[in-house]
């Protein structure tokens, strides 16, 4: 049972500064705009509610007065975050609606009224044992779905030396091709995706026969190699929003409800993404390790010129690992629009550094090493949240990454004369 | 009709600004770390931001003057090439291009971050900063003065003054020392990095005194660039580091004026380009948006540097002979 109950309705304007300041206001002299709120609960005033206003200019506390009412003068007219300590409200009031954060602009006038919605119930305080599960099993999702792009990129390192800095938009391509045929032309879901992890497949044979190939034969250095990618992903990238646009766009089913299995609460689409990833990375392993044309790939990534000795066709082993490389690419680009949800123009470039991160740790050109290097940064990424702010999240991989170089510098399964 | 007068001479007025002054500045840095000594540096934006951020944090939070705020973001860049060099430079060269480009995202996020907010203004940026280095301009006059389409006022001509005095002290300075033992070490080192150790020469050393003064180059282009603008974090993304490298590679990577010559003719052009492509689309001539024109030409850069690296990967001035990265 939760009684809605609109909190504050307006508050009386005060004209001059001749007011006298209360113990719940702040800065209203100050100040030329004052925002206000009153808080009460079923028609009673709540006394000592702590409110808390930031914003440019400003970081200040104001506590209710015995009327329920607080105030605060702000210097700009400009947006201010206002949030409730919900620790502060009596036992078994919540704020119901719109959560305890609020942000305020002002309008036509000087003053401004914020309202929160209280009303009876308990407040759901996660655990912290409850959050850290919920925080693995996020983390092993994101590390899979790195995963995936992350084994194509150390495959293509592997073979040919490039550091391909447009894999970032093999990944953004699988997720807008769903987009293009899911939304704008309507598919059903499971066909979009298939479109989509063909074309990707088709982009990365295109891209090997129509760009890197002839480049290779040129004789061109891995450097230029990887400039040359760089420059690829700039105008790749820019080509997308330029036929996108910068919004973010939702495919079919983001976001349903989620399951609680216990403590770990998932959707459905997180257990499927897992799944998948799970699946086709077993399908990877299967075809490095037991087929033909995957035993040829890691002899042409130990040594091409031994492997092109023993009677590989070099050219045809780079080409699938392109093929293969940008559909796993674009499978990680779908599970990614799910998971952050969203599809922008620039979701790959968001997680490229996170995917480099991922093979260098594992030990650049291992398939295995990319694997394991992508469970670590995708855990450490979700765990890394429990005592960093949100915004700062990829921040703890990246410096994990300098910090094993340091220690480690050819990766978890990388082997030492590798680095030179 | 497209005013062509007004398009051609707002492409002039780029020749001389101070943001192409500081991109011509961060260039010559990296074309000490890359065309010089071969380190892949891809953390120039890092550099840039530390500049922008050590200079107007400490004359905002601090109220240092002019010269420690400029100190304040020289240090800051010394001790960020030790903490990048130190890892990397025993390393393969992409180990060090991966490193440099997540630390310059680590720097940029932590400027982004509201966590550090009354510092670091979050999102926002910060502003206000410019009033010390405005009382130290000589200029005084009313209204705009100038020749021909540079037409400034004196606020903005003791900007470019400025600017261009520190690139032109920058390059007569990298002039000096790669004629000097010094330079040609370095130079070694891009040839051949076996043979120099084999000479007795501390190769580590030299590349971190590399990495230290071409990130120092990076760190006074980004007080330059924050003199015309406001410092906002998205400016210093790793896309501004491409930028640099497309600017480095037109002129030349091994060169003194390469990165001088490719930054007038960068920003000349893509001002032209955008100048056209805004005024074309107004008169119906494109049918896009004027969003679209502006990713246009990103995606022009975009092309341009995979054009230059394959058909000519010494730039405009460079000498095929002086590259180590065409192997």
């Amino acid at each position: 049972m939760a009684v809605m109950l609109l909190v504050a309705l307006t508050v009386a304007l005060f004209a001059g500064g001749a007011t006298p300041a209360h113990a719940d206001d702040v800065d209203v002299d100050k100040y030329d705009y004052v925002l206000a709120g009153n808080v009460t609960f079923n028609g009673t005033p709540l006394d000592g509610v702590l409110i808390t206003v930031t914003g440019p200019g400003t970081d200040t506390e104001v506590k209710t007065g015995a009327d329920g009412k607080w105030r605060v003068g702000v210097p700009e007219k400009a947006s201010y975050t206002v949030t409730l300590d919900e620790d502060t409200l009596p036992e078994g009031v919540v704020v119901t609606k719109g959560g305890n954060t609020m942000t305020a602009e002002f309008g036509l006038t000087k003053t401004k009224s914020v309202n929160f919605f209280l009303g009876e119930g308990t407040r759901v305080t996660v655990s912290f044992f409850d959050q850290l599960i919920n925080r693995v099993a996020n983390g092993l999702n994101f590390g899979l779905l790195l995963a995936l792009a992350a084994i194509g990129l150390s495959l293509i390192y592997g073979t040919t030396g490039l550091s391909n800095f447009a894999h970032s938009e093999l990944i953004t391509f699988g997720a807008l091709m769903t987009l293009v045929f899911a939304v704008n032309l309507a598919l059903p879901v499971w066909l979009a995706i298939l479109i989509a992890l063909v074309l990707s497949a088709a982009l990365g044979w295109t891209l090997d026969a129509a760009l890197w190939k002839p480049l290779r034969k040129r004789g061109v250095g891995v450097i230029q190699l990887m400039i040359v990618s760089i420059g690829l992903a700039l105008a790749m990238r820019y080509t997308y929003q330029f036929f996108v646009g910068g919004a973010t766009r939702q495919l079919p089913g983001a976001s349903p409800a989620k399951l609680q299995l216990g403590p770990l609460s998932l959707s459905w689409i997180d257990l499927t993404s897992m799944a998948i990833s799970v699946v086709v990375l077993l399908g990877v392993a299967y075809f490095l390790l037991r087929t033909r044309i995957g035993k040829a790939t890691r002899a042409v990534s130990d040594n091409p010129s031994l492997a092109s000795a023993s009677g590989i066709d070099v050219d045809f082993v780079i080409r699938v690992v392109w093929v293969i490389g940008a559909a796993l690419a674009g499978l990680s680009g779908i599970l990614w629009a799910y998971f952050r949800p969203g599809v922008s123009w620039d979701m790959g470039f968001q997680i490229l550094l996170l995917v480099f991160a991922a093979v260098v740790l594992g030990g650049l050109g291992t398939a295995f090493g990319a694997l394991v290097g992508s469970i670590i940064v995708g855990l450490f990424v979700e765990l890394s949240t429990l005592v960093l702010p949100p915004d700062m999240k990829f921040v703890g991989a990246l410096v994990v990454l300098i910090v094993v170089l340091l220690v480690r510098p050819q990766g978890i399964l990388g082997r030492k004369e590798r680095i030179g | 009709m497209i005013d062509w007068g007004q398009v051609f001479s707002n492409a002039a007025v780029e020749l001389i600004s101070p943001t192409t002054a500081a991109y011509a500045l961060a260039a010559l840095g990296l074309a000490i770390h890359f065309g010089y000594t071969g380190l892949l540096n891809f953390g120039q934006a890092g550099f840039m931001a530390l500049g922008a951020y050590g200079y107007a944090i400490s004359i905002l939070t601090f109220g240092f003057p002019v010269w420690g705020a400029v100190l304040v973001g020289i240090g800051a860049s010394v001790i960020f090439a030790l903490i990048l060099g130190v890892p990397t430079l025993r390393l393969r060269a992409d180990y060090l291009a991966i490193v440099t480009i997540a630390a310059a995202e680590i720097v940029r996020l932590l400027f982004t971050t509201n966590t550090f907010v009354a510092v670091t203004g979050s999102a926002n940026g910060l502003s206000e900063y410019k009033d010390g280095f405005r009382a130290l301009n000589p200029l005084h006059f009313e209204g705009t003065a100038g020749f021909g389409p540079w037409q400034h006022s004196a606020d903005d001509w003791w900007v470019i003054i400025v600017s261009w005095t520190v690139v032109a002290l920058a390059c007569l300075f990298t002039w000096s020392l790669m004629r000097s033992p010094w330079g040609r070490v370095l130079k070694g080192i891009r040839e051949d990095e076996d043979a120099v150790r084999a000479l007795g020469k501390n190769v580590y050393s030299y590349k971190m005194q590399s990495l230290i003064l071409g990130g120092v180059f990076g760190t006074l282009a980004g007080m330059i660039f924050i003199m015309p603008r406001a410092v906002i974090p998205a400016h210093y993304a790793t896309s501004l580091t491409f930028f640099i490298y497309a600017i480095l590679l037109l002129g030349g990577a091994a060169t003194i004026l390469g990165p001088v010559v490719g930054s007038m003719l960068f920003w000349v052009l893509l001002s032209f380009f955008s100048g056209f492509v805004a005024r074309a689309v107004e008169v119906g001539w494109l049918p896009i948006s004027q969003v679209q024109g502006g990713q246009l030409r990103f995606i022009l850069v975009g092309v341009a540097i995979m054009l230059i690296v394959i058909f000519r990967p010494q730039g405009l001035l460079g000498n095929k002979k002086e590259l180590a990265f065409v192997k």
